[in-house]
């Protein structure tokens, strides 16, 4: 059964995004994005201190049937990545929302956060999509 | 297995040796080389049986039907093969100056000509590779069309998202950023969209009609004429060129660019990486800047190659010589075998064929994508529901498949369909080969039905079981190394 656990927020594009509580998120894929794009082969995060706008594509997740971009849902300074993703894509597979997370974005505007789906509007939008 | 790894010392084959030692006294002593080249050292029937082994592995259209869709597997006429084998062309130098070759150049004319005529475009070149670098001359002459006139705003390029991965992939190695449009639920074009993402900063859409979910984009002509009211181009995509081919042509849809893939739609033989050749077409907007060489014909029925100095506008040249020439006659010889009416037939029976096949799947029971909209000369069977209720994927389907005799479909392409398998036929498969891919798909179903793990353990009858595609893809082994 997919996962879609009720204290993150998703977008469209399912990610997920969970609120650190400092001014800060952590976003990686969902277990839906996970089962659609099946093993994961390869990860490319953005820079360490990168300045990311909102909607904006920022890391590529590829498997063995697709690439596809990676977007972040909010604007700010990328302020951590996930390194061992580098050695172990399969992570964003076995722990989608754990240990599969792929970068950290100190908020420039928390308003932005205002836009994205709770868990059961994500649940809605991929039950909508079979 | 290689050849060098049944290689022995000592072991030599004498048909190709020479009948006399070779002297490399007229060579300078620097230039000689001083130890022997490490070629295998195989006996003459080792390289028989190892070269026929190999070919006895292969999965091919000579040898299985091969519905892979988005790739025209068809029959490779030989008729084709021999008169591109002619020794007049073979014996050919490519250094030979063009008044040894007029009879080489006369044909790549009037293929020339053809093309331009079958796809309403006002020239064509030939030159070009490859379908991917096809594109890359077709987008970088857009390029240099807005740059010609200091139409420097132009920083966009818009691809469907049922594009082929190509397609975004050339705009930004052209400097364009990529901009997606979706598809409507009835797999046109979501024209909303297009509107939306039209702009000054628009420099042309990369368009493939029929598109890759296997419809043909019935509002081709109101997209045009928004994107060229944008001051944007349109470049067509020639994947899919067989559906329509002598019944519909790009040019009057009003494309300004297209490339063809000659190894499809033009049965040259493919696969396997190439050769291909992925001639471009333009209209007399972007004839400046056509890649070269081309041939030019002049007064007196003489031909010789355009160069530079004839078309100082040209983007250049993509590879050397004049392209993959043996390629180039095999194409020319198909579509004068065909004839102007045979091309028709073309489309007739690749458009039959599918929708033959995806009504007798439908019938079955197998979900199709755009079950309201006639298929062109592909289709896309959704295994979604197969997927869920019996946990057997497109990817289990299609290894199964090769057990049975059938090389699989295209799997997972287009993205946007869930559990896709895009299927074209062609139409050079007879009914009873169509009606065998049913069945095959049928008895998978029911295998699953049964016993899904030993669906899901496919293939059992090939050279090779199940491959890692995680590893292969993260542990790229490519180079061969000799065993110490």
């Amino acid at each position: 059964m997919t996962q879609v656990p009720n204290d993150l927020k998703y977008t469209q594009n399912h990610e997920w995004v969970r609120l650190e509580g400092d001014g800060q998120v952590t976003i990686g894929v969902t277990d839906h994005a996970q089962e659609s794009l099946g093993d994961l082969v390869f990860v490319e995060p953005p820079e360490a201190g990168a300045i990311v706008r909102a909607e904006e594509a920022c890391a590529v997740v590829e498997s063995v049937k697709a690439a596809s971009d990676v977007y972040t849902p909010v604007s700010g300074e990328v302020v951590e990545i996930n390194e061992t993703l580098a050695d172990s894509p399969e992570l964003i597979n076995t722990d989608p929302y754990g240990e599969g997370w792929i970068m950290r974005i100190q908020l420039a505007d928390a308003s932005e956060l205002d836009t994205l789906l709770d868990a059961a509007a994500y649940q809605e939008l991929i039950a909508d999509e079979g | 297995m290689l050849i060098y790894d049944i290689s022995r010392p000592g072991r030599r084959a004498f048909a190709q040796a020479p009948y006399r030692e070779p002297s490399a006294d007229s060579l300078p002593r620097r230039f000689r080389r001083q130890s022997p080249p490490r070629l295998p050292q195989v006996s003459e029937l080792e390289v028989v049986r190892h070269y026929t082994r190999l070919s006895q592995k292969n999965f091919s259209i000579d040898t299985h039907f091969y519905p892979l869709g988005s790739c025209t597997m068809k029959y490779n006429p030989r008729g084709a093969n021999q008169l591109a084998m002619l020794p007049q062309f073979l014996g050919r130098h490519p250094l030979a100056p063009d008044t040894h070759g007029q009879g080489v150049l006369a044909c790549l004319y009037e293929l020339q000509q053809e093309l331009a005529v079958v796809t309403g475009m006002d020239e064509v070149a030939l030159s070009v590779m490859a379908g991917a670098q096809g594109e890359l001359a077709g987008v970088a002459m857009i390029r240099a069309y807005h740059e010609a006139r200091g139409d420097t705003a132009r920083t966009e390029i818009l691809v469907p998202d049922a594009a082929h991965g190509t397609n975004p992939a050339t705009a930004t190695m052209c400097g364009y950023k990529v901009r997606e449009i979706p598809t409507g639920a009835d797999g046109d074009v979501d024209m909303a969209a297009l509107d939306t993402a039209l702009g000054p900063q628009t420099a042309g859409i990369m368009l493939t009609n029929p598109s890759t979910v296997g419809v043909f984009e019935r509002r081709i002509q109101e997209i045009a004429a928004r994107v060229h009211e944008a001051g944007g181009l349109l470049y067509y995509d020639g994947a899919n060129l067989n559906a329509i081919l002598g019944k519909a042509r790009p040019g009057d849809m009003g494309f300004d660019v297209i490339h063809l893939n000659l190894h499809k739609t033009f049965s040259t033989p493919h696969g396997g990486g190439g050769p291909g050749a992925g001639a471009v077409g333009v209209n007399q907007r972007l004839l400046p800047y056509l890649p070269l060489p081309r041939v030019g014909q002049e007064k007196g029925d003489r031909y010789r190659w355009l160069t530079e100095a004839d078309c100082p506008e040209s983007i250049g040249r993509l590879g050397t010589f004049g392209g993959n020439i043996g390629i180039l006659l095999r194409a020319y010889a198909y579509l004068r075998m065909l004839g102007r009416d045979g091309m028709v037939r073309v489309a007739d029976y690749s458009t039959l064929s599918a929708n033959y096949l995806m009504k007798r799947l439908q019938a079955e029971g197998f979900t199709v994508a755009y079950p309201e909209r006639r298929a062109s000369h592909e289709f896309i069977v959704s295994l979604k529901k197969e997927a869920k209720e019996l946990g057997v994927n497109a990817m289990d389907f299609a290894k199964r498949l090769l057990d049975l005799g059938y090389h699989a479909p295209t799997t997972y392409f287009p993205l946007l369909i869930p559990e896709a398998l895009l299927i074209e036929p062609t139409e050079t498969e007879s009914k009873r080969e169509l009606d065998g891919f049913v069945e095959a798909m049928v008895r998978i179903r029911k295998e699953a039905e049964e016993d899904p793990d030993a669906v899901k353990g496919a293939p059992y009858r090939l050279p090779v079981r199940r491959l890692d595609d995680v590893r292969a893809a993260r542990d790229l082994d490519l180079r061969w190394e000799e065993h110490s």
